[in-house]
């Protein structure tokens, strides 16, 4: 919402300055957005007159001007390429120093082809304020010499733009604006009075067809209008605020639109089809709007009809055909109000957005149908002339009264502040609001007809799943605590909220209990687990491209976007992994990761087959530095594996605990990869390779490593005291085996088979060779297991570790059928 | 003393000076004190010498042996000085080598603001609350005092999923993580003091906006809670986290559909330095005000016993603002570089107790 000052002086008496005036704007809730000050912008030109215009000697289209730009400028010589300086001409004069908005330079004094100049004589193209012209600015031979040209040409008018939030459909008006000022104490608001127009004779045009979305529209013919271009000072205000003016009819809506805003809308009357406008549902039909677009209405939207069709999209824009223009001799305006939800909804559907759209979508002023009119019929008869006609009208204003109320204690218990009963009071009735009825304990006000958001009683969306007796009782306060605080905002707004006293919050013990659940805090402690073994932490989008989504998973079209913002962004993802691939893959192409640091990890949501759920992910890439002693390698599925066994062993899971299966999914390389369990069917991890396929999707050539956990997935450890550990005073002693075992043979069997030989007297299992060749029977592989024994009561006897051996033996073997190598 | 006692002691001397090594030294040693070693040998003879002479040669033996025990021991401490800087000599090292340091990864800045603001409303007794990224319209709006028409829900642009079941309205993507504080008041009902962090959706990609970004928002729900609680909340929060005890923080009258009173909240900075606390401009930080009483309603709680405040932020602003970031979009690029230079130690978890 932009306005000007001097349109504000309209309606409000004020001598603050325009600092003072965006500070208060800012303190009550009108954001000022940006501020324009031409005097700022252009000063230093200077109204100055061409003394005398002679030829330049060496240029054929140069003159040299000899200026008098009054104090300190009064005789300035000036070459000047212009075509229409001449002698006697009053012109823009612009000194040394003055910056060129038009052209974006400084003029500087020099010399042109040999010749002093110092300054220039601008075009009002060069001040930014007029078109393309071939010629300088002239002046009227009245003009001052040596004034400030912006002053002169009463430019040097401020404009401010303003963000109107949403609920004060009021402020969208200079008079709501300076309603507010006049409320913060920043001036006094001058009345506005509209006088009643009767107007003689029946309008030719009336309204016929009531519908609910309008409940009260009037409207009248001015017959023997003249329409043309407005006259200056309303075309420097529409301008000022960014409107173009059109012609006086069309201006006028405008105008009041700005200043009061009251919507209109003008038909030419002789354009109009029968003698009456009717409101209607559309049917699917095209209209041609003001706006040079064809648009497709449909059976929701409220449109105004005549015999030949839709003349008007109701409350949003109005139709060619019956459009004013310059030969309109007879003009019928309408005011009215419509429904702000039927507004909302046809505009959005439609796309079409304009000032009147956004002013009833809002909530207009329901008791300024009709003075809207009237000011709109005042001001076309005086700028058009023309005879005014009686009203027409359908429906009737409605009942906009209601009250709030509010108990002064609240200012205090809900609003913070101490503020008296009769501060507040006074506040409210500078906003509109009328007392009618005083307590000690309350005030109740009649709310002001443009205030369509203070006690509005809306409806409430209650939680369906709410029992009803909770419901009923939740809903019962309702209308009455929100009217009151609609009271309360306004007060504190009106004060500034910088008044209000900062309290510290309560506290029900000194030491608060920790913010994270045991099961949030685990992410904290995977993240930092994860960059410990050096990858980075990444965040990615929760959406990738489905071509990438479908690698790991059915795509499912329930998590595909309806409305993507790129069709690269269109499907919630499975996995990060897509994520870290694409992030891998350009750090790559960068010649970033390549060495040493090709490691990233993510924790995040996804939405794959098994719903939305947590997932960390973490990938290696690209190889490691090489260093004395230490070629470079990538990355295997060891390495994957080790950082899902680690991130799991902070979860509290022990190795021992899980069960690895080679099942992973179709995007890990089938022969290395698998998945970690506990139990038979809870998976809460898998590790492994890229599949080749994959990684020649994601454009990536080397091995990459990767893993999935599901901290979700993983016990939360019971909240139970440790046991005492038994730390023997014995020393273990540790022993080594070498089982020769068939290639089908899997270790974890193999480890399993001699932990579970002795579980008292064996601590530790450790694989420490695999051998395969040499002398070993074709397909198979000796692995080397190093078991360590921890005695507690006596140290370990030979016979003791013989029979341990034979045990170890005895269990590996039914087990796997791997025997031990002699 | 005798000329053979003489003789033996300048020709253990000598030896002991032509032994280099332990081997060496050990023989000389054993050679004249062991069992079968010369002095011994001496010593033993001993009784075969008349009694008159025994006295003297036993107390001359006995000086010898005290003497050359002394020279041999001696001896043998130099031959292992000797052999310890010959070892560490060729042990020397070229140290100003660089050592072959394990890759170190970092922390998202997004991950660590988040911890940073958790443990400072921690602090003040706030817990974290979680929910969906994907809503329903109920929760993500209309709970919130933003029905259908509403042109808050325009401002928004949203992205919406397919409806779960035939004929229920799409789903969306949550465009401000609110849901949590709707499902917290249902399941919980009050008192309520939470904070939301968490992922939120907003059609919208330029350098200023990205379609994913990440808000904090918190709730407080009691039966005494004030404006002038908010105010104190908040800028306790802001002065902290910024680590300004006197940062300025400014509140303007704003709105949002589902508080009222409603503000955002401005912090001091200055533009041309972008300073935070100092400078003459002010940097909007916070969107806040006192939840509204049909929010309260909606969610089965009776706004005439219960009231409070809630809060929005954006996490990613107040990262950059607090580290210097300058691009929005940087964050979600997975740069190596920027990881590095703007990710946090694994080693330093944001806590009070250690400050940050």
């Amino acid at each position: 919402m932009k306005f000007s000052l001097s349109w504000l002086r309209d309606y409000l008496d004020f001598s603050a300055s325009l600092d003072e005036i965006c500070a208060t704007l800012n303190r009550i809730g009108l954001e000022v957005e940006e501020v324009d000050d031409p005097s700022k912008r252009l000063s230093g030109f200077r109204v100055a007159t061409i003394m005398e215009a002679l030829p330049h000697p060496d240029a054929d289209r140069l003159q040299i001007c000899r200026v008098n730009a009054g104090e300190g400028f009064e005789e300035v010589q000036v070459v000047c390429g212009a075509p229409n300086a001449r002698t006697g001409l009053n012109v823009i004069f612009a000194p040394p120093g003055t910056y060129i908005p038009g052209s974006d330079m400084t003029i500087k004094a020099g010399k042109i082809r040999g010749q002093v100049s110092g300054g220039m004589l601008c075009s009002l193209r060069e001040l930014g304020i007029g078109e393309e012209s071939d010629g300088i600015g002239e002046l009227p031979q009245e003009a001052p010499i040596g004034h400030d040209y912006v002053h002169f040409a009463q430019l040097d008018d401020p404009v401010i733009d303003i963000a109107i939030t949403p609920n004060r459909g009021d402020a969208l008006s200079v008079r709501g604006i300076a309603r507010d000022l006049a409320a913060a104490g920043l001036g006094t608001l001058k009345p506005l009075v509209i006088d009643e127009i009767t107007g003689n004779g029946p309008s030719r045009i009336s309204w016929q067809g009531e519908q609910t979305a309008c409940p009260y529209i009037v409207g009248r013919l001015i017959r023997g209008v003249k329409n043309g271009p407005s006259p200056d000072w309303l075309k420097r205000r529409l301008e000022a605020v960014g409107i173009r003016p059109q012609s006086a009819l069309v201006d006028v809506t405008n105008y009041l639109m700005v200043a009061l805003g009251r919507p209109l809308h003008v038909f030419d009357a002789q354009k109009i089809s029968g003698d009456t406008l009717q409101l209607m549902q559309a049917g699917r039909e095209t209209f041609h709007a003001l706006d040079g677009q064809e648009h497709v209405l449909g059976t929701d939207d409220l449109v105004i009809v005549d015999g030949h069709g839709v003349q008007s999209l109701a409350g949003i824009i109005g139709g060619e055909q019956s459009a004013v223009d310059e030969n309109t001799t007879d003009v019928f305006v309408e005011s009215a109000l419509f429904d702000a939800v039927q507004i909302a909804l046809t505009g959005r559907r439609l796309g079409i957005q304009t000032d009147a759209r956004y002013r009833f979508e809002r909530g207009v002023d329901p008791a300024l149908v009709r003075p809207g009119l009237d000011a709109a019929t005042a001001l076309i008869i005086e700028l058009c002339g023309g005879e005014a006609s009686e009203v027409t009208q359908l429906g009737d204003e409605p009942a906009w009264q209601r009250t709030a109320s509010l108990r002064f204690k609240r200012l205090k218990s809900f609003g913070g502040v101490d503020l008296s009963a009769q501060e507040a009071i006074e506040l409210l009735e500078t906003l509109g609001f009328t007392l009618t009825e005083q307590t000690d304990e309350k005030a109740v006000f009649a709310v002001p007809s443009w205030r369509n958001d203070v006690a509005s009683g809306q409806v409430l969306d209650q939680a369906s799943s709410l029992p009803a007796e909770k419901a009923k009782a939740a809903a019962a306060t309702v209308v009455e605590i929100e009217a009151e605080a609609d009271l309360i905002e306004e007060v504190l707004r009106l004060r500034g909220l910088d008044a209000v006293p900062m309290a510290a919050l309560p506290r029900e013990t000194m030491v608060p209990a920790p913010a994270l659940t045991p099961r949030q805090a685990r992410g904290g402690l995977l993240r930092r687990l994860c960059a410990s073994r050096g990858m980075m932490e990444t965040v990615g989008f929760s959406f990738v491209s489905d071509h990438d989504a479908a690698v790991f998973d059915e795509v499912r079209e329930s998590e595909r976007l309806l409305n993507p913002i790129a069709t690269d962004l269109n499907q919630l993802r499975p996995t990060p992994l897509i994520n870290l691939l694409r992030a891998l893959g350009r750090n790559l192409a960068h010649g970033f990761g390549v060495v040493g640091d090709g490691a990233f990890f993510e924790l995040g949501p996804c939405f794959g087959q098994a719903g939305a759920h947590m997932v960390l992910a973490g990938i290696r890439g690209g190889v490691t530095a090489r260093a004395p002693g230490h070629r470079a390698e990538e990355p295997s599925w060891m390495d994957a594996k080790a950082d899902l066994v680690a991130a799991l062993g902070e979860l509290n899971v022990p190795e021992a605990s899980l069960n690895t299966t080679a099942d992973a999914p179709s995007y890990y390389h089938p022969g290395r990869s698998g998945q970690l369990r506990q139990g038979p069917k809870q998976i809460l991890g898998r590790f492994g390779e890229l599949h080749p396929r994959v990684a020649r999707h994601f454009g990536l050539s080397g091995t990459v490593a990767l893993f999935e956990l599901f901290p979700d997935k993983v016990p939360l450890p019971k909240k139970k005291r440790k046991a005492a550990p038994a730390l023997s005073a014995l020393q273990p002693v540790r022993r080594d085996f070498a089982f020769v075992a068939s290639a089908d043979v899997v270790v974890q069997d193999v480890l399993r088979a001699v932990r579970g030989a002795d579980r008292k007297l064996i601590d530790d299992v450790r694989l420490f060779d695999i051998f395969e060749g040499g002398s070993l029977p074709e397909g198979h592989r000796s692995l080397g297991v190093e078991v360590t024994l921890q005695p507690h009561q006596e140290s370990l006897k030979e016979e003791q570790l013989e029979r341990l051996t034979q045990a170890v033996e005895a269990a590996v073997q039914k087990a796997t059928g791997a025997t031990l190598r002699r | 003393m005798a000329n053979d006692l003489e003789t033996l002691k300048s020709e253990t001397v000598e030896a002991l000076a032509e032994a280099q090594t332990r081997a060496e030294w050990d023989a000389v040693r054993v050679g004249t004190l062991g069992r079968s070693g010369k002095l011994t040998g001496l010593l033993r003879q001993l009784g075969t010498f008349p009694p008159q002479e025994r006295k003297e040669r036993g107390q001359s033996l006995n000086r010898l042996r005290d003497e050359l025990t002394v020279l041999i021991e001696t001896r043998g401490q130099e031959i292992e000085e000797e052999a310890l800087q010959k070892r560490l000599n060729d042990e020397k090292v070229d140290v100003t080598q660089p050592p072959a340091m394990p890759m170190v990864g970092k922390i998202h800045p997004i991950s660590r603001t988040i911890e940073e603001i958790t443990s400072i409303f921690s602090a003040m007794s706030f817990r974290v609350a979680e929910g969906p990224d994907v809503e329903t319209q109920w929760h993500n709006f209309s709970a919130l005092n933003t029905p259908d028409h509403h042109p808050a829900r325009t401002d928004q642009d949203t992205f919406y999923l397919p409806s779960e079941q035939e004929g229920e309205d799409p789903r969306v993507l949550r465009t401000q993580t609110s849901g949590v504080q709707i499902r917290t008041m249902l399941d919980e009902g009050a008192p309520v003091r939470i904070i939301a962090p968490g992922r939120t959706y907003r059609a919208d990609h330029d350098a200023t906006h990205s379609p994913m970004f990440h808000q904090c928002e918190g709730l407080v729900v009691e039966e005494n809670i004030t404006l002038g609680h908010l105010k104190g909340c908040l800028v306790e929060f802001l002065r902290v986290f910024f680590d300004k005890p006197d940062l300025p923080v400014r509140f303007r009258a704003s709105y949002f559909p589902f508080t009222e009173p409603s503000m955002e909240i401005d912090i001091g900075w200055s533009r041309k330095t972008g300073e935070i606390g100092a400078g003459e401009d002010w940097l909007e930080v916070l969107g806040a005000g006192m939840v509204h009483a049909r929010v309260l309603a909606n969610c089965g709680l009776d706004p005439q016993q219960w009231q409070g405040f809630a809060f929005g932020m954006g996490i990613e602003r107040l990262a950059m603002l607090k580290n210097g970031i300058p691009d929005l979009r940087s964050f979600y690029e997975s740069d190596l570089r920027w990881l590095r230079h703007y990710g946090f130690s694994a080693l330093s978890p944001a806590t009070l107790t250690e400050g940050f």
